[in-house]
């Protein structure tokens, strides 16, 4: 196949694309079969080389769809083939996707890299190396299965990436299911994934009746036969792409987590923090403004659900923004935030500024990948510095390699390497996790010239001529963006160390900080790539999308953005100020000012206690009467006890008595006999009533005309 | 229109309307004259005779529709009418003694076999739907009151009423077939129904509704299962000369109209061929199953016809075939030559040592030393056992021979495999009959009646003798006997 | 085979149940319901029936049916031949002649055996 698609593409590498999907894959079988075996060197050899070679694949094709922007479909495999329904699973290669794969790849090449060191703490803190292999297994899955997503040329084919990539999520973020962040035997963590798993089964719903809409109306789900006839459909049936787009719109408020289904977000950061930085703010999460991307002609033709999908974005990222103000962990802050950042983009892709929204995908992929990273990094060197490894030979510490840690621990309050409010001064302790989480923070907040200033400045440009009200949504959401990041970095590596780990924190190796060093400097540069007058993104992206009008560079939106930025980070510093001669965390100055506020934001709204009271409450209520009135007295008693334990018992009454008799004791007296046995059966049969044998007649003559209209049906 | 009803059309039905305006005449005789029941039977086995000779003399003739084509007289017609001019001869000669020692004996009942032989001759000859009702009822109606005969006695009278409400029910599946098939075609005339057939301007749809009817119109009296509850009851209760005349030629009949109409008619149907392959392995496999379980004589021959029927139609389920058609009409054909000679034998034996009209001599058990005293009775009766079973060189074993190479060129080897099988299985219950007379220790009465002792033992030796030297030449004659409509 | 034939003989069942059926169930729901008890006897000609009805009938009134219908339905087979007597070829005037004579053969034939004699009951009268 490879040998034809060549002979056909020329001197392209379009026919390599497969492999950014089965090298992967390949990974995954290695090591999982063979992790264990190797230690943690030869799976992260695997894993990181894997990842990397499908960033070389992307890179490749990139290189090609310079030659050849026009990109190019890549068979792979007849999937399914049932009446009408012809699915082929083939690799649609153009630029949108290139740059998902450039982005999942490439991002995730580097994660994977400062996930060989970091996880190799973590499985020793949480106290089981074995999980190594088993990370890097999940991880590599996940890489294969975006790319799936991201290359599928149908629905089905993306949909099985969605999937896939659910999957993963679901795996990774239980992936220490049986105890908590402390490493307390727990439920927690398994808890989330089940609640992340769950909340996105409804997005998917969304999603899966949208297929069914669009094979309804367009027989097929190949992008390629349903976008050319958009048109036509929305021509006769209009509503039908309103239910499609809308539909499409709830598949992606669960996969990029947007109101209402972001729920499952915020705890998804029970995962390892390479999965959070890779999956929960990369990638995967994005993949829902990907998909909107993607679809970009059914909601061109569908107005209402471009402005619905808008609303939502904006509010989202609004709503997220005021979560993230008053969390104490440090990557809950950041969970909410990339709620927040993920509303920017949605609300872009739904106004239609698509190379805006895709754009800040890819800034957002870069700096919020790093602040994690950089959490992650923070995380890790509170762990180091309060009990080392033995094989650092540390402080002394009585270490068993098999224990949970934090039974040798017993203080009154477990020691949480996560809780901000135990950190701070570690500006000096780890200078080089600190200064590239300050750059990324200050892309975050959206000060230029770094790569969230360009991509946020495009976003707001495009919501100011498109939609006046997201527009001010999103100023509002940039403000407490600026503000909360802020707040962080100011808890965080500010002021005096206020616990015995955070004076003591240790720098992370190399691996890490090399790789947080790289992400800074495209935290930094990567908004270049779409400055004004540049442009390279949004025409390297017009290949896909159809030309895309460049709005003119607004000094004003720029300058107010700014501005809103510097105030934010300036009011940030006013409120924290306070802290910095703090040696121990009391009250949060920002309580003083907000009082009640405070902690319903603190409380995330009460948005779950909501979700509670209304979904689980009365789906255990509706549970509750299944289980009693359907379950209990219908299908138990009745259906059960009375039919089919009944009818068993006459049934076997009847093969005790004429069948075990007649026949089965004709069996054990010979084949002779069992026939006579069965003869007598059938002399039973014969009453000697009219009756039964006109009946005989009739279900003779019944069962001829059913099979006779079964013939010729 | 009128096509003007001519001699000629008489000749066509000579033997019938011989046989009609002998049995009218008898019946006013035996009223009026004559004092003697016996020469009432002897004046009907003439007009037995008679009408064998007209019907013989029929053959080699060209087919010839009769009666604005109501009727036809092809060579299979002349075939069958011979051989059912030959068995109301022997169901005379099985009868009388037996009528005549039971005391009851009215010379009706050989009036009302002459007209039941006329209705299955007509049977044979049928041109046209409306016919193969008339004829169907015409020959079942006097069995419906033969097997009433022995009046008083309550069985025979249960019986006659069964088979009269049975019979009525599945008449009434037939009628409504007929309807339907006219529906489907606009016309009861089978040469022309072929014709609309081919023509392609038939509703398939409602033609295999209404040839499914008639199928079990038809599959009632040839007793194949699921229809065949009332054959071990009838058989049972009616007299024994009845039932063997029942066994041996209403099978003759139904499977005359049968082939009739399946083979020349119906073969556009052949949706339906599933359907036959399931009523022959069921009747098959049941008739010898149930056989397996009878104490009582007749009883089990009633099953056995039943399985015998089964073998038959199996055969028949090759119908819907263009080239196997004629070779399955010719199988079965001389099948029902081998059948017929052993059911009479058979019956006869029945007959011979039944002491009381249905009530002693008539289980297994009775045949008990039966070749020690009468042993040239016990060999007949084996050799239609062994013929039933189909050994070799019996007629029975060409007969299956014939019948199962159909059914295998047909390609359905499931049931020539069920065949074969269930007939290991008839081996049981038959030679058990065998074994009964010739290695039990018995006293067995049997009644000294001449002419019921040579006709068994001239179905004997005509078995063997066929089966020994003309079986061939007998299946040739049965291949001639092809249904031709012109 | 299509399906719409099918759908026919459905209706046509349907219609055959329904046809008998309607009378009845609208009369069941329309006709006013005021019963006493003479609209409660049991519906008969004259006298008032006493006794109950589930008595042996004698068979010798079935037998006068039955030749009373054999000769009724002669009439109506014989009518037609009788109105086109004058059209008619030689041989269905034979043909015709016959199905008299057979009929009368059975006339005949069921007189001689005394089937048109009435015989007093044998057995002992039922009573109520």
């Amino acid at each position: 196949m490879f040998l034809e698609t060549v002979a056909h593409e020329g001197a392209t590498f379009f026919h390599l694309a497969p492999l950014a999907v089965f090298v992967p894959l390949l990974g995954v079988l290695l090591n999982a079969f063979f992790g264990r075996r190797w230690g943690e060197r030869g799976v992260a050899i695997v894993a990181v080389g894997a990842s990397g070679f499908a960033f070389v694949i992307a890179v490749l094709q990139a290189l090609s769809l310079m030659a050849h922007p026009e990109g190019a479909v890549v068979p792979i495999a007849e999937w399914i083939t049932i009446g009408d329904l012809r699915v082929a699973w083939a690799q649609k290669i153009d630029t949108l996707s290139v740059t998902m794969m450039l982005v999942v790849s490439g991002v995730g090449t580097l994660i994977h890299i400062y996930a060989v060191s970091y996880m190799h703490y973590d499985v020793r803190y949480k106290g089981d190396p074995g999980r190594y292999a088993r990370f890097f297994v999940y991880f590599n899955l996940f890489i294969a299965m975006m790319m799936i997503l991201v290359t599928g040329d149908s629905y089905l084919t993306l949909f099985v990436g969605w999937e896939g990539v659910g999957l993963c999520s679901f795996l990774l973020i239980g992936f220490w299911y049986e105890m908590d962040i402390l490493g307390r035997p727990s439920t927690a963590n398994a808890r989330a994934a089940m609640k992340a798993f769950v909340v996105n089964r409804v997005g998917d719903a969304g999603f899966l009746l949208a297929m069914f809409l669009t094979f309804w109306f367009f027989g097929s789900l190949q992008f390629d036969e349903v976008f050319p006839r958009v048109h036509e459909v929305a021509a006769e049936h209009p509503w039908v792409l309103l239910a499609i787009s809308l539909l499409l719109l709830l598949g992606v408020t669960g996969k990029s987590a947007q109101i209402p289904l972001f729920v499952w977000l915020p705890d998804a950061m029970a995962g390892p923090t390479p999965v959070s930085a890779l999956i929960h703010a990369a990638t995967m999460v994005t993949a829902g403004v990907y998909l909107i991307t993607r679809s970009h002609e059914i909601y061109a033709a569908a107005p209402m659900a471009q402005e619905i999908a808008a609303m939502v974005g904006g509010l989202t990222a609004l709503v997220a923004a005021s979560m993230a103000v008053s969390q104490y962990d440090i990557k809950k802050v950041l969970a909410y935030s990339t709620i927040s950042q993920l509303g920017f983009m949605v609300a872009a892709v739904g106004m239609g500024a698509f190379v805006a929204g895709m754009f800040h995908l890819v800034t957002h992929a870069f700096f919020k990948a790093l602040l994690f990273l950089g959490s992650g990094s923070v995380i890790i060197a509170l762990e180091r510095a309060h009990h080392p490894l033995p094989e650092e030979g540390g402080h002394g510490h009585e270490h068993d390699e098999h224990g949970h840690h934090a039974e040798h621990h017993d203080e009154h309050e477990p020691f949480n390497p996560q809780d901000m409010r135990v950190m701070g001064g570690l500006l000096k302790r780890i200078p080089v996790t600190a200064w590239t989480y300050i750059i990324a923070a200050l892309a975050l907040a959206g000060i230029p010239p770094l790569a969230g200033f360009w991509s946020k400045d495009e976003i707001l440009l495009e919501a100011k001529h498109l939609q006046p009200v997201v527009y001010a949504l999103l100023s509002a959401a940039a403000f407490l963006t600026a503000f909360y990041i802020t707040r962080q970095v100011l808890m965080v590596f500010f002021g005096k160390p206020r616990s015995e780990a955070a004076a003591h924190a240790v720098e992370s190796p190399r691996l890490m900080t090399g790789v947080l060093v790289t992400l800074a400097v495209l935290s930094a540069v990567g908004g270049f790539m779409n400055a004004p007058g540049v442009h390279a993104f949004g025409h390297w992206l017009e290949h896909t999308l159809g030309h895309v009008p460049v709005l003119e560079f607004d000094p004003v939106v720029a300058g107010v953005s700014t501005l809103i930025g510097l105030v934010a980070i300036f009011l940030a510093w006013r409120v924290y100020r306070a802290t910095f001669a703090w040696t121990e965390w009391s009250q949060d100055p920002l309580r003083r000012y907000l009082r009640g506020l405070y902690d319903v934001l603190a409380h995330a709204w009460y948005w779950d206690e909501l979700y509670q009271v209304v979904f689980v409450r009365g789906y255990r209520a509706l549970a509750g009467f299944l289980a009693f009135a359907v379950d209990w007295t219908f299908w138990h008693d009745w259906f059960h006890d009375v039919l089919i334990a009944g009818g068993y018992r006459r049934l076997s009454r009847f093969l005790s008595q004429p069948v075990d008799l007649g026949i089965i004791d004709g069996i054990a007296n010979g084949l002779g006999n069992s026939v006579r046995g069965l003869a007598l059966v059938m002399r039973r049969l014969q009453s000697g009533y009219v009756r039964n044998y006109a009946l005989a007649v009739m279900l003779g003559v019944v069962s001829m005309l059913v099979y006779v209209a079964w013939a010729l049906r | 229109m009128t096509v003007p009803v001519t001699w000629q059309d008489v000749a066509a039905l000579l033997p019938e309307f011989f046989l009609v305006v002998w049995a009218s005449a008898l019946l006013l005789l035996d009223v009026f004259w004559i004092r003697e029941k016996r020469t009432t039977a002897w004046l009907s086995a003439l007009g037995f005779v008679v009408a064998l000779v007209l019907a013989v003399g029929q053959m080699g003739r060209a087919p010839l529709l009769a009666f604005r084509g109501m009727v036809i007289a092809d060579a299979f017609s002349v075939f069958l009418v011979a051989l059912f001019a030959l068995s109301g001869l022997v169901g005379i000669l099985l009868a009388q003694d037996y009528l005549a020692r039971n005391g009851i004996e009215r010379g009706e009942f050989y009036v009302l076999l002459m007209f039941s032989v006329v209705g299955m001759m007509l049977m044979a000859r049928v041109a046209d739907l409306v016919m193969i009702f008339l004829a169907l009822e015409l020959f079942s109606l006097p069995l419906y009151v033969m097997t009433g005969f022995a009046r008083p006695r309550a069985d025979s009278e249960e019986a006659a009423l069964k088979y009269f409400l049975l019979g009525a029910f599945a008449s009434g599946f037939m009628a409504f077939g007929i309807a339907l098939v006219y529906g489907a075609t606009s016309t009861t005339s089978l040469p022309h129904m072929v014709d609309v057939i081919q023509a392609g301007e038939a509703d398939l749809a409602l033609l295999t509704a209404g040839a499914a009817l008639v199928l079990t119109g038809l599959g009632f009296k040839i007793a194949t299962v699921p229809f065949h509850m009332w054959t071990p009851d009838v058989y049972h209760g009616a007299p024994s000369p009845v039932s063997g005349f029942m066994a041996a030629t209403a099978k003759m009949a139904g499977f005359a109209a049968l082939l009739r109409l399946f083979v020349l008619v119906f073969p556009v149907v052949a949706d339906l061929t599933p359907v036959l392959w399931a009523l022959a392995a069921l009747s098959m496999v049941l008739g010898n199953v149930a056989a397996i379980a009878q104490r009582n004589i007749k009883r089990l021959l009633a099953y056995s016809s039943i399985a015998h029927a089964g073998y038959m139609l199996s055969a028949a389920v090759a119908f819907a075939d263009p080239h196997l058609g004629p070779q399955a009409v010719a199988a079965i054909l001389f099948y029902l030559v081998a059948y017929v000679l052993a059911t009479f034998g058979a019956w006869g034996v029945v007959i011979l040592l039944e002491r009381r009209i249905g009530q002693e001599g008539l289980l297994l058990e009775d045949y008990a030393g039966l070749s020690r005293q009468y042993p040239g009775l016990a060999a007949a009766m084996a050799v239609f056992m062994l013929s039933f079973i189909g050994v070799p060189p019996t007629l029975g074993f060409f007969g299956k021979f014939y019948l199962f190479r159909v059914v295998l060129d047909a390609g359905f080897v499931g049931l020539a495999l069920i065949g074969v099988l269930t007939s290991l299985v008839s081996a049981y219950y038959y030679l058990r009959v065998v074994m009964l007379m010739y290695m039990k220790p018995g006293e067995p009465i049997v009644r000294r009646e001449p002419r019921v002792q040579a006709t068994v033992l001239a179905a004997a030796a005509l078995t063997l003798f066929l089966g020994l030297t003309a079986a061939s030449s007998l299946y040739a004659w049965a291949t001639e006997a092809i249904l031709r409509f012109g | 085979m299509n399906g719409t034939q099918w759908a026919f003989l459905g209706v046509y069942f349907l219609l055959a149940l329904i046809f008998p059926a309607l009378p009845i169930v609208i009369a069941h729901f329309l006709g006013p319901r005021r019963p006493n008890p003479i609209k409660d006897d049991v519906y008969e000609c004259g006298l008032k029936t006493y006794g109950s009805p589930w008595v042996p009938i004698k068979v010798q009134y079935y037998l006068f049916a039955l030749v009373f219908l054999i000769f009724d339905v002669e009439l109506v087979f014989l009518y037609p031949w009788a109105v086109a007597y004058d059209m008619l070829p030689m041989f269905a005037v034979f043909e015709g002649i016959l199905f008299i004579l057979m009929l009368g053969a059975a006339l005949v034939y069921a007189w001689k055996r005394e089937a048109l004699d009435w015989y007093e009951p044998t057995m002992p009268e039922f009573r109520s």
